[in-house]
């Protein structure tokens, strides 16, 4: 079972006056995992649905190894697919479920039922052949259905939001479990997702959309370190925005001066992008901020904190450290000296942006 | 009704719990249970005694021992129970079909067509049937040089009146819509439309192993509720010229009141047998999965 590369270009789909996708152009590598990430209404799904055959696109095309598919009806496609909602069939068991496409196929019963035994000790599901869906849990209900997905050995394998109806702890568990699966059998996958967390936990590549257009597409360290645009920086983890001042390649920020990362905007009044983590915080009695809030969160501990100027910061930092750092006290705050994104400044001088997550 | 009722209309729960008066709910239960059965069993018990007591014998059951031999009756109740057969299978052919596609590709016509599937219920019998003659009458006149004149012929055919199959089609829209479009509501029908596409199936495939099994109930309460229409449709046969069963029992009431009664009574149990088959072959399915 090899991966198949997919290629998109320039498809284009609009429904009514919404659209949908609007030029999007990418290449997914054999055997890679690229997430789909981006808020609801990116695009993000249809642009699965055009691999699937589900949606046909106004423009543009879908390349798999090269080959044009846009015009491939959906049951012809070397495509499988998981489903955001419980997609198995409620009238089959869990192993004629993972057979069904088999059984499309008039392959031999026999056949059919050690390949769907295969399939199901793959997922972790060997005793649950004779299982109804309405017997098995939403997390199982995914399992089946990524069984059933692998049954056909498709050369790409489609994710819509698999694990979005899920609770979290099944959330992890199942999502590591797909990257493994994915690793052994090194099959192409398309993950959509608008869980950021997910995406760059298990995917080799991610891929932020908005408005129907590709915003950047890379490792994911790369998206968090160096985010090509502010939309994907506040998309992807949290951020800060300061009020700086450009000159030059630098821009001044709370009495720091750093390198600036990227394009500049022409005015020279900026928001400066900053990361909570790369924020340093010091008790000190005469410190220039004020600590508001503090939110434990185990391993780390987040902080709100207002400079006297009333521009608020929030700041992670390990969880040991913060104890000595109680709402009420004062704090020096230092930037880590790395390169920062800027962005046009926006029209609420104070505020905090906290990405979906 | 009962096996079916969930299907076809909204789940009609228990009354509202009142809170530490239990007991008067229960009552109050009790007395709405035996006013209806009342009212449904009276008229029966009185019907069934009216066919076994002769003023002059006494207790007798002959008005049922004269209902087989009787002239007419295995071949209007045959023609009847064919005609409902064809009804079920034409109807259920044109709407699955047809709302599936709706609710697939075209789900803001669905109240187009849920209208257009209602308009049988709004549109009085007498009308309807008085447009089918108007047009049967016409036909004839203008089609006499055409090859459509033996069609129009052929479909008044009296020992199978095909005419009669299209009006009943008609008059069975709309309870067959409900019970299909609450059927399909009950499941994710694109979801499973397109994880059945995924895996390779064909259009045909995906209606007859995934929608239709799943459909089972649906399908089932919408049979029924096509054969008990056919079974009691009297108002365009009749006017049309035709004799399937309902008009048969009119028929012979004239000259047998006792036996024409007891003909109501045998195909009233007939229809429940009929019902008893429809929903358990619709149940069995469902409590498996």
């Amino acid at each position: 079972m090899n991966g198949a590369r997919v290629e998109f270009r320039g498809l284009r789909r609009t429904f009514g006056t919404a659209v949908a996708l609007d030029g999007l152009d990418l290449t997914v590598e054999p055997g890679e995992l690229i997430a789909l990430l981006g808020p609801s209404g990116c695009g993000k799904t249809t642009a699965l649905r055009c691999v699937a055959g589900f949606e046909r696109p106004d423009a543009g095309a879908v390349l798999v190894d090269g080959d044009d598919i846009t015009r491939v009806p959906a049951n012809r496609r070397d495509a499988g697919m998981v489903f955001q909602s419980y997609s198995l069939f409620p009238n089959l068991n869990a192993r004629d479920n993972v057979a069904f496409g088999m059984r499309v196929r008039k392959a031999p019963a026999a056949k059919r039922h050690a390949r769907a035994a295969e399939l199901l000790e793959l997922v972790g599901l060997p005793t649950h052949g004779d299982r109804y869906p309405h017997q098995l849990s939403g997390g199982q209900q995914q399992r089946v259905a990524l069984a059933r997905a692998l049954a056909l050995e498709p050369r790409v394998l489609l994710l819509d939001e698999p694990l979005s109806a899920l609770d979290a702890k099944v959330r992890v568990t199942l999502r590591e479990e797909i990257r493994r699966l994915q690793l052994s059998l090194g099959i192409t996958t398309i993950f959509v997702t608008h869980d950021q967390e997910e995406a760059l936990s298990i995917a080799d590549h991610v891929a932020v959309l908005k408005e129907g257009r590709l915003e950047q597409s890379g490792p994911p360290a790369e998206i968090y370190d160096r985010p090509a645009t502010p939309f994907v920086a506040e998309f992807v983890g949290t951020m800060n925005h300061l009020p700086g001042r450009l000159s030059g390649d630098e821009v001044e920020v709370i009495g720091q001066r750093l390198p600036v990362q990227g394009h500049t905007p022409g005015a020279t009044d900026v928001d400066v992008l900053v990361r909570p983590e790369t924020v340093l915080v010091t008790p000190a009695e005469d410190g220039e901020a004020l600590v508001v809030t503090s939110s434990f969160r185990g391993s780390s501990v987040r902080l709100l904190l207002r400079l006297d100027d009333g521009t608020e910061i929030l700041a992670d930092l390990p969880g040991h450290d913060a104890t000595r750092l109680a709402p009420g006290g004062r704090a020096g705050i230092r930037l880590v000296e790395r390169p920062v994104l800027v962005a046009p400044r926006t029209a609420a001088p104070v505020e905090v942006l906290t990405a979906a997550e | 009704m009962a096996a079916l009722t969930p299907t076809v209309l909204p789940d009609v729960s228990a009354p509202a719990h009142v809170p530490g008066r239990p007991r008067r709910v229960r009552v109050w239960r009790g007395v709405v249970l035996v006013v209806a059965a009342l009212y449904f069993l009276a008229p029966l018990l009185a019907s069934f005694i009216f066919t076994v007591n002769d003023p002059t014998q006494g207790f007798t059951l002959d008005a049922y021992g004269e209902i087989f031999p009787a002239d007419g009756f295995a071949q209007s109740l045959l023609l009847s129970l064919g005609l409902a057969v064809a009804t079920i299978v034409v109807v259920l052919a044109l709407t699955l079909p047809a709302m599936l596609a709706v609710r697939l590709s075209a789900p803001r016509l669905r109240p187009v067509m849920e209208v257009v599937c209602t308009l049988p219920l709004v549109v009085p019998p007498i009308t309807f049937v008085a447009g089918i003659s108007t047009v049967l009458r016409w036909g004839p006149d203008y089609l006499a040089t055409t090859p459509f004149y033996q069609t129009v012929m052929a479909i008044q055919n009296p020992s199978f009146p095909v005419v009669l199959v299209i009006a009943d089609v008609v008059l069975a829209l709309p309870f067959v819509y409900r019970a299909l479009d609450s059927g399909l509501g009950a499941m994710d029908v694109r979801t499973l439309v397109e994880a059945a596409r995924n895996c390779g199936a064909s259009w045909p495939h995906v209606v007859f192993r995934v929608i239709i099994p799943n459909l089972k109930s649906g399908l089932a309460s919408a049979s029924f509720l096509t054969l008990a229409l056919v079974l009691g449709e009297y108002t365009v046969a009749r006017l049309l010229g035709f004799q399937p069963f309902s008009v048969w029992i009119v028929t012979v009431s004239g000259a047998n009141a006792a036996m024409s009664v007891a003909v109501s009574i045998f195909s009233l149990l007939l229809t429940w047998l009929l019902l008893l088959i429809l929903s358990t072959v619709g149940t069995r399915q469902r409590s498996g999965p």
